[in-house]
């Protein structure tokens, strides 16, 4: 390595530096205006909270993308190996969705069972469904 | 060999030259490609992990908010949101840029400089270990969250405290909107009443810390036997004691519902502790590593090698992937 590229490189790093530095700060700052933190009465508008959630998401990402290109060398890599690191894990895209999806499924039968187990037993002898119908359409009678 | 190759055809030739050892697969030395492909392995690891974290966070109707719960730092700071684990990755950054240095002067074969900045990293990589250890300290001891026990829950509604002699609160931090966070106290014994906090300190109470004031007061005065507290817990005017000792203070929502503050879902302490766990022995393998090959790189067994410093290159790739980890980790338990 020459003299010229090695000082080229040492500055990189330093950049590098700056970049992951600076990117985990704007995370920060964007996750606390998301909590309503700097600005309250934010943590209530769902559209901000979604909006900054992407934000921190992307960030995070990108700074995923930073180390394994600029600090591990990937881009220095060939193709081949490149892919066979970096593919694989696109199956954890299908995972997020199915397994997030799964949860939010738990969670609407746990809610299910709880409004169910709240009925009390006046409730459940009112007349319900088509008997309901009846009753209603003998009344308009 | 040579005269071989000139007889048979292209294809023989490659396949023979490709079998008979030598050459590289995807240009990689053997070391460093099984290296990428460990590191691939460990990443769906840690996904497995932080996903699993993901589909109980859904599945929960509250979850404890982390600006609320990570709010401490050393030096008796509080009410500082994400403050200390910010400092955290910045110590794992630096660590990281630091490494990448080591490598550098590895491949200029700069033995000095190798061991330099291996330190250094070392330094980082302690310093991010010696943070957790206070920050775990502090969760399980002051705070009380374990495996298997999260005192910190999450309002889903409007509502207001009780005093602890059951009126109601008129303080306004005494009022919570749903999406506040809470953290259920352990009942003090050492302390009686009164002066709990820091109000000889000139510093004015918060609504909660009288209202704990009180509550330890009242606590104190029934003298109960802590290591054999009733199942059902005792109940006081403006709170709950339960079974562990715990002070469960009373509400009354908006509705007109009169409740008492609940533990948390139990699996966030359990969560939490495994994966920052996790990643915090993934930290600590690192450090020793470095460590081993930091002195062996003093001793010149690397310089003999004259493989422009690999075995740096190796430990490189996999300090950088315990930062790139970090990423995800401090997205998913502080970020969001």
């Amino acid at each position: 390595m020459g003299h010229h590229n090695y000082e080229d490189a040492k500055k990189m790093v330093w950049k590098g530096c700056a970049v992951l530095g600076i990117v985990t700060l704007i995370e920060v700052f964007v996750s606390l205006l998301q909590k309503g933190h700097v600005i309250s009465g934010l943590e209530d508008v769902s559209a901000v909270v979604i909006t900054a959630a992407l934000i921190i998401g992307i960030l995070s990402i990108y700074k995923a993308y930073y180390i394994i290109y600029n600090f591990m060398h990937m881009a220095q890599e060939v193709p081949g190996l490149r892919m066979s690191v970096l593919l694989p894990t696109a199956l954890l895209i299908w995972g997020m969705i199915a397994f997030f999806q799964e949860g939010a499924s738990w969670g609407e039968r746990r809610a299910l069972i709880k409004e169910k187990n709240e009925v009390s037993s006046e409730d459940a002898i009112k007349p319900q469904g088509m008997l309901l119908k009846k009753i209603e359409t003998e009344k308009l009678q | 060999m040579a005269e071989n190759t000139v007889h048979h055809g292209e294809a023989h030739e490659t396949t023979e030259e490709l079998w008979s050892g030598g050459k590289q697969p995807f240009k990689a030395s053997y070391g460093k490609l099984m290296m990428w492909y460990f590191l691939v392995s460990d990443a769906f690891t840690f996904a497995g992990f932080l996903i699993a974290y993901g589909a109980l966070r859904f599945s929960s109707p509250s979850w404890p908010v982390p600006d609320f719960v990570f709010s401490t730092a050393p030096f008796g700071i509080h009410g500082a949101p994400l403050i200390f684990v910010t400092f955290m990755s910045f110590l794992l950054i630096l660590s990281s840029v630091t490494m990448v240095r080591a490598v550098q002067e590895g491949h200029r074969e700069n033995q000095k400089g190798v061991v330099f900045w291996m330190f250094l990293t070392v330094i980082g990589g302690a310093g991010f270990l010696g943070c957790q250890a206070w920050e775990w300290t502090n969760l399980i001891y002051k705070e009380c969250m374990t495996v298997t026990r999260n005192p910190f829950g999450t309002h889903t509604e409007n509502g207001t405290y009780l005093n602890a002699d059951g009126s109601q609160s008129t303080a306004a931090d005494d009022t919570f909107k749903p999406g506040m966070g809470y953290l259920i106290h352990h009942a003090h014994l050492d302390d009686h009443g009164g002066d709990h906090g820091h109000g000889d300190e000139g510093h004015e109470m918060t609504a909660e810390e009288a209202f704990l004031a009180d509550a330890n007061s009242a606590v104190a005065a029934k003298n109960l036997d802590f290591d054999n507290l009733p199942e059902a817990g005792v109940d006081f005017p403006g709170f709950r004691l339960n079974e562990e000792g715990f002070i469960q203070r009373k509400f009354i929502t908006e509705s007109g519902i009169a409740a008492a503050q609940e533990n948390g879902p139990k699996a966030f302490g359990a969560l939490f502790f495994f994966i920052t766990g996790f990643h915090g022995f993934h930290v600590l393998s690192g450090v020793v590593f470095l460590l081993i090959i930091m002195l062996n790189a003093g001793g010149g067994l690397y310089a003999a090698r004259k493989n422009g410093y690999e075995m740096v290159e190796k430990i490189g790739l996999y300090w950088h992937f315990v930062d790139l980890v970090w990423v995800f980790v401090f997205l998913v338990f502080y970020l969001l």
